[in-house]
């Protein structure tokens, strides 16, 4: 690298993760919304049984836990946009994009904790 | 030859002023409703997981979310709620299309615009008849 030139410390890369991240995780729920869809489907009927079911299988368990972060991910990568896009108090949009981080994954914990109790 | 001494063309977002006179494009109201429906349910997340705790914690709690859809504020609400997947949804594998470099010319952009609303629209319909039609 000659003398002088420096590489800036923020990049492309940065924003390419983001991008594929937000790209991974729309399929990846794509694909949850399929399989409840479908096991609801394959239950039969609607109640609390049918609906309780379906989440009971450990695997079943697992793969939701994966959505849900695949969920706060997207939500993540999502409201960080549009908190860039609008806010431009670098002060007030750190504080959102530090409330948003932490609200998410209170979120996450939340709703793997309620996975956990069925 | 260019006259170095022309203006350099300005190029700006649009400001919130400038709206009345702005008429979007049918891709630029999938996109921004794309936007709103988001930011809706990342709002509502709390309700969401709330009303899942509900569904699955026991067999009284299940109906007791049963009894919550009655209610036409909660009816409402999920209605909007569900507006905003299906949107967000159909919307977004619009955008995941166009990242594959397909249907990006003007034409196929505002004809696979009409499609995303031809399907989120009638799909919410069909709910609000699931939702309103159990009263």
């Amino acid at each position: 690298m000659p003398a002088g030139v420096r590489r800036a410390p923020v990049g492309a890369h940065y924003g390419l993760r983001a991008w594929l991240i937000q790209r991974i995780s729309a399929l990846v729920l794509l694909a949850f919304l399929l399989l409840v869809a479908v096991s609801l489907l394959l239950a039969g009927h609607a109640d609390y049984d049918a609906w309780a079911g379906v989440f009971a299988p450990l695997p079943m368990k697992l793969v939701t836990a994966l959505a849900f972060l695949a969920l706060v991910y997207h939500a993540w990568i999502g409201v960080r946009d549009v908190l860039m896009d609008y806010i431009k108090p670098t002060g007030l949009r750190l504080a959102l994009h530090s409330a948003t981080v932490l609200w998410l994954l209170y979120c996450l914990v939340w709703s793997v904790h309620i996975l956990w109790s069925v | 030859m260019i006259d170095p001494n022309s203006p350099r063309p300005v190029i700006r977002n649009i400001g919130i002023g400038d709206l009345r006179h702005y008429r979007l494009p049918v891709p630029g109201v999938v996109s921004i409703l794309h936007r709103i429906s988001g930011l809706l349910m990342f709002l509502f997340l709390p309700l969401l997981i709330w009303l899942f705790d509900l569904s699955l914690s026991s067999a009284d709690s299940y109906y007791r979310l049963v009894a919550f859809t009655h209610g036409w504020l909660a009816r409402l609400l999920l209605l909007v709620l569900a507006w905003s997947l299906l949107h967000h949804l159909c919307a977004g594998v619009r955008f995941l299309l166009l990242d594959l470099h397909l249907g990006t010319d003007r034409a196929a952009a505002r004809r696979s615009s009409w499609i995303v609303f031809a399907a989120s629209v009638p799909l919410t319909l069909l709910f609000a008849l699931f939702l309103f039609g159990g009263a």
